[in-house]
């Protein structure tokens, strides 16, 4: 077969600069680290423009399907290019200020984001499974980079713990599903799903057990209980990456695969996704009550939209994955922002909790203006995207006769708003203790205010967002 | 046109955000510039409807989202119900920016928040598009929650964040409502006036779900918002606790969105559920008002009583809306009109008190009425508001309240005469604890403490004139309103006289 690798040229230019970040580490004296992360954001707006440039529009596939081409694996390619290059530009006042060894930092963040756009680009269950797992190494060290911090390492413990046996689930099922089929590829999973004896309890089980270790990895009720730890511990750009790129990541192999390879048999699933969203949204949400570190309660915030995810999922149809994406797309901007606000005022406070983030709004205007604006797009609050995109999800749900479960998600996003007003309280009402202005570095501040609009412009016109969405799930169905 | 007059007020806000006006003092002008010029706009906006002309008038349309799953257009326009609207809320907001003058603590946040309540309570008003009237619905709650939180008195925390729990509560019904609706089979837009056409496009056989369960999500979020009894129960807190302006905005507008949403939606889209349902909806208003005018009589804060007030006022609506029960077959739209009538009149005459109290407020800085007394003597023109609101708010003829209540009664006694009968009897009770907090707090021997008292100063003579000539004017010749309001109502009327019962078959 004749395979072209320069389909693969995002990927290579994004493992390459990784090895160059790497390379360059070794030779760099310790004051001019400040290149590195130039370097990656530089390397990776290269690969979004030849990404851009010479793929749109392309359908094909590599190594007779494994590895896929097409709209819905460039839409993701952009996706997670922009959002490694939006975690760098997180990373950089904070790497420089708490971690050692930036060098490894970068080259491992790049080496996590090839492992996400392979992960959207698989065309079966293998490739699908290493991807995961490249993503899992690269995320487990990262996690744990904070050497000297207790949290960070029990966090990164529990984190490799529960994921290395979650992959064995996923592992486990995978070999279900080949054994009974025959097959690992997508489209010919499903097709031989489509013959109506192809059905059986191993296959359930396989089903099941696959769906339990995605669960894990986007954390999922009742495969959740590592998330509000690893993200407490983590570094703060780590756990905005962990929230958002490996959550996206998952998603967008959770897609392709119930979208394609499983779609013949959705009532099978259909119920268990239902039920898995229905307890991920109410769970996550309740007990974000009770938090008071402001990484946990994040944590806990995102267990709750994985709910509306898994909903979307749920409600999957030829119509309804844009819903999804779309979510997808609002939660990265907003989450992003959000965790770039707290790094930024954990750097100079080095306080995380709620109570530490009293009166900030005085102290630094700019930075809680895009916190507040950022946790009401979370809460679902109009103009924000965050309400356009489950507004979305809602829809989509509804329109599949899952009214039911939009009702349950729109009360869960009524009792996100209380805990999320709790920090806005913080932000804007309760004087601060020390009432010194708070210094932001000047990219913080440019990275906020792109932020900031993209919440604001996507919320008021998402039309363009939402025809590139339509384009990447054509190429699904 | 309706553009302007709905986002000049977050223009301002934006200007006042970046910087622009430096300085307590200059803010405070600005501020007052700005309402004035969204007052004069939504006059205009009133005087250049037409009764008897196309139903939706001044309409600004754009394409907004017009995917395959979701079309929603940026749709304003203006009706009979909302044209009048529209003026009180201009006016209401001009009476919010002139009584907070004495403000000093962070002015400039105060009127950004202010300004962004007025763009959406002007928007919830205009907008003729599902998802934007949501969105809008929505836009207010956050400046309502930091202006009661951050610039309010006594429990304000709390009571900000009562007000909000319950009215996103309520909303979310609302939500489920909007997304059933547009999912419905032969709906695929938002667009609100195809919904409103009778034979419009919301087919009860073909509703996503039962349109009785439709109505009362609905119903729930707007009565929420009115308030009703049983879910009133935030309205005293927040109006107690709020700044003078945000017990303004609050009373004189802010419930009026719940009864606009109540004749707009429920009245407009579901005209036979609010026939079949008409018995219990009347029931919840009677009891608001006794229940109201009962707890009323118990308060001795001054703010708290107006409160109450107000949902004994707001039953009254319900029973307006009931009227449409009467059997017979000429229904004549008095009830309805009275209802919509109740909107405005209660809005100024609420407004007038709160002002006033604010006023005193600031004077004397307390609320408790035994510590009151005899402050006509020192406060001439402010006590002649008071009184002027008073008899308005008891329904004394030749003012506004009387004209609102008497055309609610006539059309509520058609339909359930027993129940109206115990509705005028809150009329009583108002008397009661009206002229009880006049002569306790206006008349009366003054203790010696209020002996250097000064009267309202111009900047707040300004809303409390401009007040006291709406009342009076809707009171002595309210023909200038009514026929504004019937001209907005007539297609719902004339829908359940022919028979058509709307668009539910």
């Amino acid at each position: 077969m004749n395979n072209n690798f320069l389909l693969l040229l995002p990927e290579f230019i994004v493992t390459g600069l990784a090895f160059v970040v790497l390379g360059l580490d070794l030779f760099l004296p310790e004051r001019r680290k400040w290149v590195l992360p130039i370097v990656a954001v530089v390397g990776l707006v290269v690969a979004l423009v030849v990404s851009l440039r010479y793929l749109w529009g392309v359908s094909d596939s590599l190594y007779d399907g494994v590895i896929r081409v097409d709209g819905y694996a460039l839409f993701f390619k952009a996706f997670f290019i922009a959002l490694g290059g939006v975690v760098v530009l997180v990373s950089v006042d904070f790497v420089r200020r708490n971690l050692e060894h930036p060098g490894e930092y970068y080259g491992i963040l790049l080496f996590t984001v090839v492992a996400m756009m392979l992960l959207a680009a698989s065309g079966e269950l293998l490739t699908a499974y290493i991807s995961l797992e490249l993503l899992s190494f690269g995320l487990y060290v990262l996690v744990a980079y904070d050497r000297y911090n207790a949290k960070s390492n029990e966090g990164a413990t529990k984190y490799i713990l529960l994921g290395a046996f979650s992959s064995a689930l996923l592992l486990f099922g995978i070999s279900q599903v080949y054994g009974l089929l025959g097959t690992t590829r997508f489209d010919e999973i499903s097709s031989a799903l489509s013959s109506a004896d192809a059905l059986s309890p191993g296959l359930i089980l396989g089903i099941a057990l696959i769906i339990a270790g995605l669960g894990f990895k986007v954390a999922a009720v009742p495969f959740h209980m590592w998330a509000p730890d690893a993200y407490e511990g983590a570094p703060i750009p780590i756990t905005a990456h962990l929230a958002v790129g490996s959550k996206a990541a998952a998603f967008a192999l959770v897609l392709r695969l119930f979208a394609e390879a499983f779609m013949p048999i959705v009532e099978q699933w259909q119920i268990l996704l239902i039920g898995l969203a229905v307890i991920t949204m109410l769970l996550g949400n309740l007990v974000a009550l009770a938090q008071r570190n402001l990484k946990r309660l994040l944590a806990y915030s995102s267990v709750g939209q994985v709910g509306y995810l898994l909903m979307g999922v749920a409600a999957l149809a030829a119509t309804g994955s844009g819903g999804i994406m779309l979510h997808l797309v609002a939660y990265a901007v907003t989450n992003m922002a959000a965790f770039l606000c707290l790094a930024a005022i954990y750097n100079i406070t080095g306080r995380d909790d709620i109570a530490g983030m009293a009166g900030v709004a005085r102290r630094a205007p700019l930075v809680g203006l895009v916190f507040a604006v950022s946790l009401f797009s979370l809460a679902g609050l109009p103009i924000f995207v965050g309400f356009t995109s489950k507004f979305y999800l809602f829809n989509a749900a509804a329109a599949q006769g899952l009214l039911w479960v939009a009702g349950i998600a729109i009360f869960s996003s009524l009792i996100s708003l209380y805990y999320y007003l709790q920090v806005v309280r913080q932000l804007y009402i309760e004087p601060a203790e020390d009432a010194a202005p708070i210094p932001v570095p000047r990219l913080t501040l440019g990275v906020l205010g792109a932020l900031f609009a993209g919440m604001v412009g996507l919320g008021v016109y998402p039309a363009p967002l939402m025809e590139a969405v339509q384009y990447a799930s054509d190429a699904l169905f | 046109m309706l553009t302007v007059t709905v986002f000049l007020p977050t223009v301002a806000a934006l200007l006042l955000a970046v910087g622009l006006v430096r300085g307590d003092r200059n803010i405070r002008w600005f501020a007052a510039a700005v309402a004035v010029a969204d007052l004069l706009l939504s006059v205009v906006v009133f005087v250049l409807f037409q009764p008897g002309g196309e139903r939706f008038q001044l309409i600004d349309r754009l394409d907004w989202i017009n995917t395959e799953t979701v079309h929603a257009s940026y749709l304003l326009g203006v009706d009979g119900i909302s044209a009048p609207l529209v003026m009180l809320t201009g006016l209401l907001g001009l009476c919010a920016v002139f009584v907070s003058f004495h403000i000093s603590h962070r002015v400039r946040e105060y009127f950004i928040w202010l300004f962004v309540l007025q763009t959406a309570v002007m928007g919830v008003f205009t907008a003729l598009d599902f998802l934007l009237f949501f969105l809008f619905w929505e836009i207010e709650l956050v400046p309502m929650y930091l202006l009661i939180s951050t610039w309010g008195t006594g429990r304000r925390e709390y009571s900000a964040m009562k007000f909000l729990m319950f009215t996103i509560l309520g909303s979310a019904f609302m939500l489920v409502a909007i997304v059933a609706v547009f999912v419905s089979a032969g709906v695929g837009s938002f667009d609100m006036t195809r919904l409103l056409e009778p034979g419009g496009a919301l087919d009860a056989s073909r509703a996503a779900l039962p349109m009785g369960a439709l109505f009362w999500l609905f119903f729930v979020a707007f009565a929420v918002k009115l308030p009703t009894w049983p879910v009133h129960t935030w309205l005293p807190d927040a109006h107690t606790d709020a700044p003078t302006a945000g017990s303004v905005m609050l009373a004189g507008v802010m419930l009026k969105m719940g009864g606009y949403g109540l004749l707009r939606i429920n009245a407009g889209m579901f005209p036979e559920q609010l026939q079949a349902f008409a018995l219990p909806i009347v029931a919840l208003g009677v009891i608001s008002v006794l229940y109201g005018a009962v707890v009323t009589l118990r308060q001795t804060d001054l703010k708290r009583l107006i409160a109450y007030s107000s949902v004994s006022h707001m039953g009254l609506v319900l029973l307006g809306l009931g009227s449409v029960a009467a059997v017979g077959g000429a229904l004549t739209d008095a009830g309805l009109t009275g209802a919509a009538m109740q909107l405005f009149t209660h809005g100024t005459i609420t407004g007038l008190l709160f002002v006033a109290v604010g006023v005193m407020y600031e004077k004397t800085h307390t609320r408790y009425i035994p510590d009151l007394g005899g402050l006509a003597n020192r406060m001439p023109l402010v006590s002649g508001a008071f009184l002027i609101a008073g008899a308005a708010s008891l329904g004394l003829p030749l003012l506004s309240g009387f004209v609102s209540e008497l055309l609610v009664f006539f059309g509520g006694f058609r339909a359930f005469p027993i129940l109206t009968i115990l509705a005028v009897l809150g009329i009583i009770l108002a008397a009661g604890y009206i002229l009880w907090m006049l002569q306790r707090t206006l008349f009366g021997l003054r203790p010696a403490r209020w002996d250097e008292l000064t009267d309202a100063g111009p900047v707040e003579l300004v809303p409390i004139a401009l007040l006291v000539i709406s009342i009076v004017a809707v009171g002595v010749y309210p023909a200038w309103l009514t026929d504004v309001f019937r001209d907005g109502l007539e297609p719902i009327v004339s829908g359940y006289n022919t028979g058509l019962a709307g668009i539910a078959r």
